[in-house]
Parts: structure tokens; sequence; C-alpha cells
């Protein structure tokens, strides 16, 4: 495997990661744009236990996850304070905050960024990322994932139905921060590099994409959503280097990528991958071996 | 009347300046098929809200047995006994039917319990199938009809296991079969011991189903009785047709 493929598959890898961090508060109707924050705490902190106590990975990317699980805790009391897109700025705000803070951090290179000498490669992110990817799954499968997309739904007559509300909710956000936080100490070590410039408002706004773009109502969204918005710049890259007929999508390949964008929000304003469509691929899956015919569907339907 | 298991006493609930239930008292009892009605505007849907503690109330009682649920929270209540459906469907509508039925049950069960699978799936299949809506159990719901929508609503409040089920217009907008089907329903819950308190338009429904009659008309209750006595009662009559040289009794304050 060619180094290049091997960066952009870990790139891949920890953006679902990250991705999850946001889709889990997502998917209780919570809409967060401060994955950068989670990931940066998740980052410097790793990275600290790595570098500074000399920490191995097992326990640095668990440890990290938990420090970042902490303080979405503390800060969703007055997060779910707000609503809507106050929520949206609330978030913000708390990852500029974050930024601000370990910009003026010096032990941890302040402004220049935090670089270590832990490697994370594809042999640790891949297990990280599986792992998480079957969390999340199984997470949804419970009654606690239920009462998730209950809230996400209609959450007065959830709470009729006896749903903790402010449980639920405090839980994803604080979950999706774990989840943030075990991303950046991924990221850290695989670039063995992080900096609050890199991992700021852009970075938080790409992510949320993933979320939107893919879809919130099953665990696969975020994943087509990450492997759309990773994908779709590197193949744009690599057309634009055949030759000079192409050479065009080099310094145009984010508008191509911003039309791509609008388009999904007109034709699947409810992201990439929804519940009917994951319902009607089982369904096709179930039958069509033997019916060819009901895949296609009657003519008078 | 043997012991009410509802029980209003003097509930008054104001929105702004707009008094929309006025001093109401009365009680359900327990077994019974009481029905709701009024004209529109009555406040009947606003009673089912303050019951199930959507909104708090300006002044009065509500309990619910022996307890007075007047301050227990609307998410505390389900634990007491008190389940409903909506006038408009409140379904879940990206989550499936199998699993709009199971969030019913909700206040029984243990968060990290496994939804899927299908043994906790089991009872809400059950409920389901008694109620002749086994054959879409994974579909998502908000791509079936509208009745049967509808009477989905109905088995989620079931899931509960209430004592108290609220039904709210739950006739509203089905054809014959349909409404049929509801009716049978209703008889088989009523049956196992469950109070039903519906609020229903349909008058013909309310005859069929209902042993007793609470009637509302500008947040006042005018009437109590079986469904036989309502529709000669000359105040029940003057509230929906109005009488000739006689005003309705909002004018006559």
């Amino acid at each position: 495997m060619s180094g290049y493929l091997a960066g952009v598959i870990a790139q891949l890898a920890i953006n679902i990661v990250v991705a999850y961090s946001v889709f889990l508060p997502a998917s209780a109707g919570l809409l967060n744009l401060g994955a950068a924050g989670f990931v940066l705490i998740g980052g410097y902190v790793g990275g600290a236990m790595t570098l500074l106590f000399g920490w191995p990975l097992l326990l640095a990317i668990p440890g990290a996850g938990l420090v970042a699980a902490l303080v979405a805790f503390i800060v969703s009391f007055p997060i779910l304070r707000t609503r809507g897109v106050y929520m949206v700025l609330a978030t913000f705000a708390f990852a500029e905050i974050v930024g601000g803070v370990f910009l003026n951090i010096d032990a941890l290179g302040g402004a220049s960024g935090l670089s270590v000498t832990a490697y994370a490669g594809l042999p640790v992110v891949i297990p990280v990322t599986l792992l998480v990817v079957a969390f999340v799954g199984w997470l949804l499968s419970t009654r606690f994932g239920l009462a998730m997309r209950s809230v996400h739904d209609d959450e007065n007559v959830a709470m009729l139905f006896g749903v903790n509300l402010r449980l639920v909710q405090v839980a994803a956000f604080t979950i999706g921060g774990a989840l943030g936080g075990v991303g950046g100490a991924l990221l850290v070590h695989q670039f063995n590099f992080i900096d609050v410039q890199t991992t700021g408002v852009l970075f938080s706004i790409y992510v949320l994409l993933y979320v939107l773009m893919g879809g919130t109502q099953t665990a696969w969204g975020p994943i087509a959503g990450a492997i759309f918005f990773t994908a779709v710049p590197e193949i744009l890259r690599r057309v634009s280097e055949i030759g000079p007929g192409f050479k065009f999508l080099e310094s145009s390949r984010y508008i191509v990528f911003g039309v791509a964008v609008v388009l999904i929000m007109m034709w699947r304003p409810e992201g990439l991958v929804t519940r009917t469509m994951t319902e009607r691929l089982g369904f096709r899956r179930r039958r069509g071996a033997t019916d060819k015919s009901t895949s296609r569907g009657g003519a008078g339907e | 009347m043997s012991t009410p298991i509802l029980s209003l006493d003097a509930v008054t609930k104001s929105f702004g300046g707009l008094k929309v239930i006025d001093d109401v008292s009365f009680g359900v009892r327990a077994g019974s098929r009481t029905a709701l009605i009024g004209p529109n505007g009555a406040g009947k849907t606003t009673v089912f809200n303050l019951v199930s503690g959507i909104y708090p109330i300006d002044a009065g009682r509500i309990t619910l047995g022996d307890v007075d649920i007047t301050s227990v929270p609307p998410a505390a209540r389900i634990r007491h006994g008190i389940a409903r459906s909506f006038q408009n469907i409140r379904l879940m509508p990206h989550l499936s039917t199998v699993e709009n039925v199971m969030l019913g049950e909700h206040s029984r069960r243990s968060m990290l319990s496994l939804a899927r699978g299908r043994r906790a799936a089991e009872r809400a299949l059950a409920l389901l199938s008694a109620a002749g809506l086994d054959t879409y159990p994974g579909q998502v719901v908000s791509t079936l009809p509208y009745g049967i929508q509808k009477r989905i609503e109905v088995v989620r409040a079931l899931m509960a296991e209430p004592r108290l089920l609220l039904l709210d217009e739950p006739a509203a907008g089905l054809n014959p079969t349909e409404t049929a089907a509801l009716q049978a329903l209703l008889e088989r819950v009523s049956a196992q011991g469950v109070t039903l308190l519906v609020v229903e338009h349909d008058m013909h429904f309310v005859r069929n189903l209902c042993d007793h009659v609470v009637v509302l008309n500008f947040g006042r209750r005018i009437f109590e009785g079986t469904p036989d006595e309502v529709h000669r009662d000359p105040e029940v009559l003057t509230a929906y047709l109005g009488t000739p040289g006689t005003l309705p009794p909002a004018a006559r304050r």
C-alpha cells in the first residue's frame, strides 16, 4: 500500500470517528458545531500523555476520550439551555474557547502546535475506528438509542412516554465528546502533530457536513458522509493530474465540491443514507434472490 | 358512582386573558368508557393536556386513584398509569412501527437493555398483531396510511400498560372499516380493565363505545350522564345547535 493511500485511509478513519462525535448528539436533536473543541482536547491531552508522561497509546487514546467526556459533561449543562441555531453558536463558541486556551499553553507548544513522537499507524487507527463504529451501532440498538431518536423526532411525546430528556441529551452530548477526544488522540498520533489553526472552525463545519449530508437517521450516515467528503476532493485532485485538459480542476475543485453539497441538499435533504433507504435495501436483499420483479416495483404503484 | 380513577376538582386554566378551562370538576369511574365531548374550542384537548401534564393548571386539583398528580411532572405521570394518543398523529416519523410501539414501554425498561432483537420486540409484536397491525412491523411509520398510523398510536399507548387511556379523537379521519376495527380494539382493552377517556366528535362511535358522557362548552362542564340522556339535555342541544329564543351560555353571562 502506498504511503499516500495509507494516509488517505487513516484520515478517512479519523474523520469517521469524529463524525460520530457529532452524530450522537445530532441523533438526539442537538446540533454541534464544536467538533474541533473536543478533538483539540483529545489531541492535546492524548499527546501530552504520550509525550510528557510516557504513557502507551493504548492508555492515551481512551484517556483522551475520558478527559473530553468530562469536559463535554460539564459544558453540556449550559449548552443544553440553548436551542436550534443558538446551540450551534454556543458549541461553536465552546470550540473557540478551547482553541484559545491551547494557544496559550506554552508547555504544549502554544501557537506553533504540539509535536509528538509516538506514532499511530493503520494498525492502531483501524481497530479503534471499528470499535467506535461497533459501539455506536450497539448504542443505537439499545433503548437508550430508541430514546435518543425519539427525542430527535418529538421531544414532548418522548417525555410523555417517560423519557428523561435532560438525561438523554446530556448523555448523547457527553458520549459524543468522548468520541471527539478519541478522534483527536488518533489524529495527533497519526500526523505526529496538532495545532489550533488546522483544527479550527473549518474543521468543525466539515464534520457537521459529514453528518448532515450523510444522514442522521442511521449509523451508516456519518460513514457515507465522511467517505464522500474525504474521497471527492482526493479524486478531483487525482483527476486534475491526468492531463492539461483537467488542470482546471486543481484550482476549481472546491467549486465542484460546493456544487456537490448544494445538490445533495436539494436531492437528499435528509442525507445520503436515510432510514427508508436502509429498510428498502434490506427488503431487496432478502426478497431479491427469489423474486426479481418485486425489486422493481409494479407499474401501477 | 363507584370510585373514580381520575378526578378533576375545580380545575382552572387560562392562556393569557382567555379562561380555557373554567372551574371544571368531573370524575372518571374506574373501568368505565367515558366520552368527553363538546363543540370546537370547548377545551377538550386542553383537559387532556392538563391531565397528561403538558400544561400546569392554574387552580384546582387532579387526582389519579388516591394520588394527587397535580404537581407530578409530565414524564413521571406515565408511571402512575396515564397514557395517551394525540389528535394529530404524533408518532416518531423516522422510527419503524415496532420501534414506535416499543417506546410505549420506555418507562418500564432499563435504558441499556437491547431494543432490537426478537425478544425485546415480542410484546410490541404481540400487541400489534392483536390490533391487526402486524403486517408492517419494520416499516418506517411515516410511509404508512393515516388510518394505520392512528391505530399504531393507540397500541403505543397500550404498551405502557396504563390504568387510564386518554384518546384524543381516535376515530377522526378513519373510514368505517377502520373505525370498526378501532372500536373492537378499544372494547378488548376495556374488557381487560383499562379505563378509557375519549374525546370524539363522531357521536355514533361514542354511543357504541361509551357508557358515560361529559360535555364541555366554553371551558365549563355543562352535562354529565349516559349517552342516551345527552341528546335530550336542553343545555347540550343549545351548545351544539343553538335554540330559537335562547342565547348560548357565553352570551348569557
